[in-house]
């Protein structure tokens, strides 16, 4: 493995800010850590970059420890939220600098510089000042300048936090497109799960200083391992259930008996939580194998392409979100009616029940975005 | 609009007349003993060398002064030891207020505690303890002149924390050190380098202030500089008042116009360079 993080702990004071972090990534993966405010995705980041000396565990690149080499000795690139460009320096002189440092010949910087320029779509600013430039233009330098001295990883703290919506949506595929063309090993931390989803090959989901879940995209979205994942990735409906009969994976919510498609891990008789994918929902009866669950339209919310159904859920306090797609011939439900929802077995999720767990579905937070 | 509303708006605008009544005894306090003397310094009566009259007001205690080799190797000497007073300063400060931002945030008030001695003890006190300690053997710096400069530019530096600290932190409080002194070292910058290339020129504001209140105490500095016989501005300026009547007026009055000029100059530098600096609060 290309970098590889094995037991890493960081305590300040008596808090322990990252428990025991494991992560290996491939030479060229483009790995996130997404987790709530607090939880250590910084922290961790700044142990690679060599900011902070983890308490105990070890950090390497390409075989090579690293966990106590210096910052300015590990040739490891970092990006920052607020940018930090040096504001004496002219956007070519903020590029240069790493090259500078390592004593690189003055033609070859002028060389390297353009290059990164061109590749940052800047090629005309480099003797505009940091302040000349708007945000995003700024984290573009930055990144380029993080490029500049061919770092092993390249970690990127929230970078597009500070911009506005379309910016960090455009700057975002731009940052996955230079990092596939570079082929280069990349940290990036994010709270926001759209960002993680969209960039990574593998996402490190976080909570209070330990690992939720790592994995695909695609895993932690279609299989989160715990309640905590399916509730930060957010795409997911929540609900109470108990467990009936394990072997066969069957819960039961509100008196209905619904079944899944695999055995449930938790023992029977004991409490679960019942994930549910809004796009997997459908109102009707579905097929003779459908779950189905009643209930009340508490909000109908038009999203163009999307009409978004918020239902309650008889005998239970729990809403419902589903997706359906705009008829244009049909008017959707009103607020009131009376639906029946059906989803397969396969679109049912237990997840072993998190006795601190907070309100379940109907959260605005959990809502998909 | 009635006159209600524009009153108060022209009251803000203007100020109140108050605070002029206050402003302008302030601007008094300071200009009218300028004038006077000014006023003085120009009573100096002039003989023409023809006639042999004498001619009042004149410049003749201005060119008396100017004249007089003490009165420019005095300041030449003033001048340079402010200079090395400065650098000095700035070379510990700099470091000192950046590694206490940075590492010991805790240890802050006690740092500045310690800057604010001066004050608490009196240059008199300072230079007597200066000299028990440096006058008589084995450290007997204060029997050469290079000793006593040296000895007396450590004085200066004392001196100076008060203002160049202040200063210094100041300028640090309006960069976001930490990250910038990490992508800093994220690309290969050790501290030396972090300092030099990061750090200071991102305080030139900051660092100008700070060494034109160390050239201002400096240049004017009195008791130290008499104690311990060194031939600065100061005691220079003390001599020729017990002596002479016009020419200390004309010294004060020259020794002011280079402070202000002093001023003027490093206005004029941080002006042309602020193009090159972030203007405050952007990100
Ligand atoms: N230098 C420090 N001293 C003390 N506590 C710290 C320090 N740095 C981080 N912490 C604490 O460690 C925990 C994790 O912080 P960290 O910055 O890694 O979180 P984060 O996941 O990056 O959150 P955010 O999304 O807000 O940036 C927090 O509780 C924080 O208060
Ligand atoms: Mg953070």
């Amino acid at each position: 493995m290309f970098l590889s993080l094995s037991g890493i702990r960081k305590q300040f004071g008596d808090h322990v800010a990252v428990h025991s972090f494991d992560l290996d990534a491939a030479e060229g993966e483009f790995v996130s850590f997404l987790g709530p405010s607090g939880c250590g995705k910084t922290t961790t980041l700044r142990m690679i970059a060599g900011f902070e000396l983890p308490d105990a565990g070890s950090i390497r690149i390409a075989g090579e420890e690293i966990g106590r080499v210096p910052a300015n000795r590990r040739n490891v690139g970092m990006v920052f939220q607020s940018y930090a460009l040096f504001p004496n320096m002219s956007v070519a002189d903020n590029i240069a600098f790493g090259l500078k440092m390592r004593k690189v010949p003055a033609a070859e910087r002028k060389a390297r510089v353009a290059e990164l320029l061109e590749l940052i779509h800047l090629p005309q600013s480099g003797g505009k000042y940091p302040y000349e430039l708007s945000g995003g233009m700024q984290q573009r330098v930055a990144l380029a300048r993080a490029l500049a001295i061919r770092p092993r990883v390249l970690l990127l703290d929230e970078p597009l936090s500070a911009l506005d919506a379309k910016i960090r949506l455009s700057l975002r595929q731009e940052i996955r497109a230079i990092q596939r063309q570079l082929g280069i090993t990349t940290v990036y931390v994010t709270h926001d799960q759209e960002e993680a989803l969209s960039l990574s090959d593998r996402i490190v989901v976080m909570s209070q200083g330990r690992i939720e879940q790592t994995g695909t995209p695609s895993e932690i979205y279609n299989a989160p391992a715990t309640e905590f994942v399916a509730r930060f990735v957010g795409t997911l409906n929540l609900l109470p259930a108990t467990v009936t009969d394990a072997a066969s994976g069957r819960v039961r919510i509100a008196g209905r008996e619904l079944r899944a498609a695999s055995a449930v891990e938790a023992p029977s008789g004991s409490s679960a939580t019942v994930a549910l994918r809004p796009e997997a929902i459908v109102i009707g009866d579905g097929g003779s194998e459908a779950n189905r669950l009643d209930g009340s339209v508490s909000d109908v919310t038009f999203l163009g392409s999307i009409v978004r159904i918020r239902v309650r859920v008889e005998g239970v306090d729990a809403v419902v979100a589903l997706d359906t797609f705009n008829n244009p011939h049909e008017a959707p439900p009103r607020i009131g009616d009376h639906l029946r929802l059906a989803f397969p077995p396969e679109a049912l999720l237990v997840l072993p029940h998190a006795p601190d767990a907070g309100p379940v579905a109907g959260d605005e937070s959990l809502a998909p975005a | 609009m009635t006159a209600a509303v524009t009153a108060p708006r022209r009251r803000r605008r203007w100020g109140s007349p108050w605070a002029w009544l206050i402003f302008l005894l302030g601007v008094s306090y300071f200009v009218i003993p300028l004038i006077a003397t000014i006023e003085f310094s120009l009573r100096a009566a002039y003989k023409d060398p023809v006639t042999g009259e004498f001619i009042r007001p004149s410049l003749a205690a201005y060119e008396l002064v100017l004249k007089d080799p003490k009165f420019v190797g005095g300041l030449l000497t003033s001048f340079r030891i402010a200079l090395i007073t400065i650098a000095v300063s700035l070379l510990l400060l700099v470091p000192t207020a950046y590694w206490v931002r940075l590492k010991v945030p805790r240890a802050r008030p006690v740092v500045e505690l310690i800057t604010l001695m001066p004050f608490v003890i009196p240059p008199v006190v300072l230079v007597f303890g200066l000299i028990r300690i440096y006058a008589p053997p084995p450290l007997a710096f204060l029997n050469s002149t290079f000793g006593t400069e040296a000895v007396l530019v450590g004085a200066y530096v004392v001196l100076s924390f008060p203002y160049m600290y202040r200063a210094v932190d100041t300028g640090l409080s309006t960069i976001d050190l930490r990250t910038l002194t990490e992508a800093a070292q994220s690309l290969g910058a050790g501290w030396p380098r972090v300092l030099w290339s990061v750090i200071f020129p991102n305080l030139r504001g900051a660092l100008l202030s700070g060494a034109f209140l160390t050239l201002a105490i400096v240049m004017g500095e009195y008791t130290i500089a008499s104690f311990m016989g060194t031939k600065t501005f100061g005691p220079y300026l003390s001599l020729l008042g017990q002596n002479k009547a016009y020419e200390p007026a004309a010294g004060s009055i020259i020794s002011f116009a280079i402070t202000w000029a002093a001023m003027f100059a490093i206005v004029i530098i941080g002006r042309a360079n602020r193009g090159r600096t972030q203007p405050a609060g952007a990100p």
